[in-house]
């Protein structure tokens, strides 16, 4: 016998697993605002487990006929308590902790949480190194963008776009790895200035990907912008004003489709990004289309970033002058004294970092990332909190979603493009 | 390297160091401490008057509230230490505003009035350090399990759990 229709759609399960769910939806601010239709809507469960969630996200979506009047995400699935983790950790040993917060942005939070050590010990970092960091948090950009473009498509139901947004990928992880010796969890970026030396054959491949990758985003945009498909999908759908843009917390290329013209690199640069030319892409349409386009645009952005830092990379240190703070290199420390006793007390007790409290911010792919890390004088962050793109995006996810087809749902999704990582930390 | 002596600290010493600066205006009255320190500015306020403060710097141009989060000081009192980041997009700078809340009575007015994004963040601080924010339209946990016992970021949770 088949089952009645409210189980097959999960009603009745969401009822069984968490019977707060029914307060979810009656305690959200727009239900106390504008009670749904009486007995005419329905709670539909989706994820935590779906494909189209981009992790462990669970929406708890109210639906009038196939109309959605109501959603509220349920996070929390991926929390590992890394702020937690990170107070019983030295400094230098948090670097690697920040990777996994965004594992598609790990340069990027690496970058993050160096700026705001070295803020907080007063550092000078070299001119190289800040060239480097330029040069790999676009490459970075680019891999994440890829990632977006791909899973966001696939979702559509472009998988052919996927497969080749993973090729060129590859050849970024490619690269990552011969300078990290990571494909993902790079930990490149450390307090103070790098961690290696990249290897010297590593500026040609770089090159040749840059070459080559205009003509992919080509290739990409062929596939898509005039398939009409993809622009059904799109286009009017997820729309954001900018004010409330503003007002939920949305930030990076969500944040700049709805016509809010801010972007952290250009506005207030860090790690040099004062001394290369870019264009910020903006579009004022507001909806998921808006965001694509926008994406997109910021790939040959990027690629012209990474260009201008390959041509002006200067010659000199990849690490700031600080060896109290610094590991001295092997030859270093096995020939010099100073060197071994520097080596030893780093890596048993840690360096201390005078007391205060700052704040780092940068340009992620998904929007602004902050790290707030407060110190008391000792070898030990007293705290450190991380504002993250995705947490503050998914907030708006109701009001882009509202009034739009069930379907949308995932098309939204898709285009705020957000890591569970980063969201639940 | 950075040199302690650099930081200035006190209401007066800041206002007067930053007398053009828009949340100084703003906030002249209801300040009660202030800090600039690695050019960063830091302005205490009263629980009593956060979403006044809030509003008052909205007004000044600071229209992006960032994050909230907060600092637990055990076993110093005021235990508590609320964080309000403001970025402005116009001014291209950003304001710390700081609530110091004791640890028997960590409760504050939820400023979801002013930002709705504070929902989430304050939320994050309810869940992971037992702070209560009135006012605010959905204060439950959001990371941790409904049924949760305790708030992991307090200084006085083990790092392991209490397991």
């Amino acid at each position: 016998m088949t089952p009645p229709v409210e189980e097959l759609i999960g009603v009745a399960a969401v009822e069984n697993i968490n019977p707060g769910i029914d307060d979810l939806i009656a305690n959200s601010a727009r239900n106390r605002q504008n009670p749904p239709s009486g007995d005419q809507t329905m709670i539909i469960n989706m994820g935590p487990q779906h494909p189209s969630t981009h992790g462990v996200l669970r929406l708890v979506i109210e639906v009038d006929g196939e109309t959605i009047v109501g959603l509220a995400p349920d996070i929390g699935y991926l929390h590992t308590g890394i702020e937690k983790t990170c107070e019983a950790k030295f400094y230098q040993q948090v670097v690697p902790m920040t990777d996994r917060i965004d594992y598609l942005c790990p340069m990027t939070n690496n970058l993050a949480y160096a700026l705001a050590v070295e803020k907080l010990l007063g550092l000078e970092i070299p001119e190289r190194a800040q060239y480097l960091r330029v040069l790999f948090n676009e490459l970075t950009r680019i891999q994440s963008h890829l990632v977006w473009l791909g899973t966001h498509a696939m979702d559509i139901g472009a998988l052919t776009v996927f497969l080749y947004c993973f090729r060129e990928r590859e050849q970024l992880l490619r690269i990552f790895e011969a300078v990290a010796g990571q494909r993902m969890m790079t930990s490149y970026v450390r307090v103070g200035g790098l961690s290696l030396e990249p290897p010297r054959d590593i500026y040609d491949k770089i090159r040749t990907f840059l070459k080559e990758f205009p003509a992919h985003i080509d290739e990409y945009e062929g596939l898509l912008q005039t398939n009409p498909i993809w622009m059904n999908r799109l286009k009017g759908v997820g729309y954001l004003s900018p004010e409330d843009a503003i007002a939920l917390g949305v930030t990076g290329p969500p944040l700049r489709a709805s016509g809010v013209d801010f972007d952290v690199r250009r506005d207030m640069p860090y790690s040099g990004y004062e001394k290369f030319q870019f264009n910020v892409p903006v579009s004022d349409i507001g909806d998921v289309w808006a965001r694509y386009i926008v994406r997109m645009q910021e790939f040959r952005e990027s690629v012209k970033i990474c260009l201008q830092a390959l041509d002006g990379l200067p010659e000199g240190r990849i690490v700031a002058d600080a060896p109290k703070i610094i590991l001295p290199n092997r030859e270093q420390m096995k020939t010099q004294m100073e060197s071994l006793i520097h080596h030893f007390k780093i890596v048993t007790e840690g360096f201390g970092v005078p007391a205060g409290e700052v704040c780092s911010s940068v340009e992620a792919p998904h929007g602004m990332m902050n790290y707030y890390v407060v110190s008391d004088g000792t070898a030990k962050p007293y705290r450190v909190h991380m504002r993250n793109p995705g947490f503050a995006t998914l907030q708006a996810l109701e009001t882009m979603c509202k009034g739009r087809l069930l379907a949308d749902v995932v098309a939204v999704i898709g285009s705020i493009d957000i890591v569970l990582g980063e969201i639940d930390r | 390297m950075y040199d302690p002596a650099s930081a200035i600290k006190g209401k007066q010493a800041v206002f007067e160091a930053h007398p053009e600066n828009a949340a100084v205006k703003a906030l002249a009255e209801l300040a009660t401490d202030a800090k600039f320190d690695r050019a960063e500015l830091t302005i205490t306020v009263a629980r009593e008057s956060i979403i006044a403060a809030a509003k008052a710097v909205q007004q000044a141009g600071y229209n992006f509230l960032e994050d909230v989060t907060a600092v637990d000081w055990y076993p110093s009192e005021p235990r508590f230490q609320i964080t309000y980041s403001i970025l402005s997009h116009r001014l291209k700078e950003r304001v710390r505003l700081v609530v110091r809340l004791a640890g028997d009575d960590a409760s504050l007015d939820s400023i979801t009035p002013v930002w709705p994004s504070a929902n989430f963040y304050e939320r994050e601080v309810f869940d992971l350090f037992g702070v209560h924010f009135g006012g605010h339209p959905n204060l439950r946990r959001i990371m941790m399990p409904e049924d949760w016992k305790g708030h992991p970021l307090r200084k006085d949770y083990p790092v392991e759990g209490y397991r």
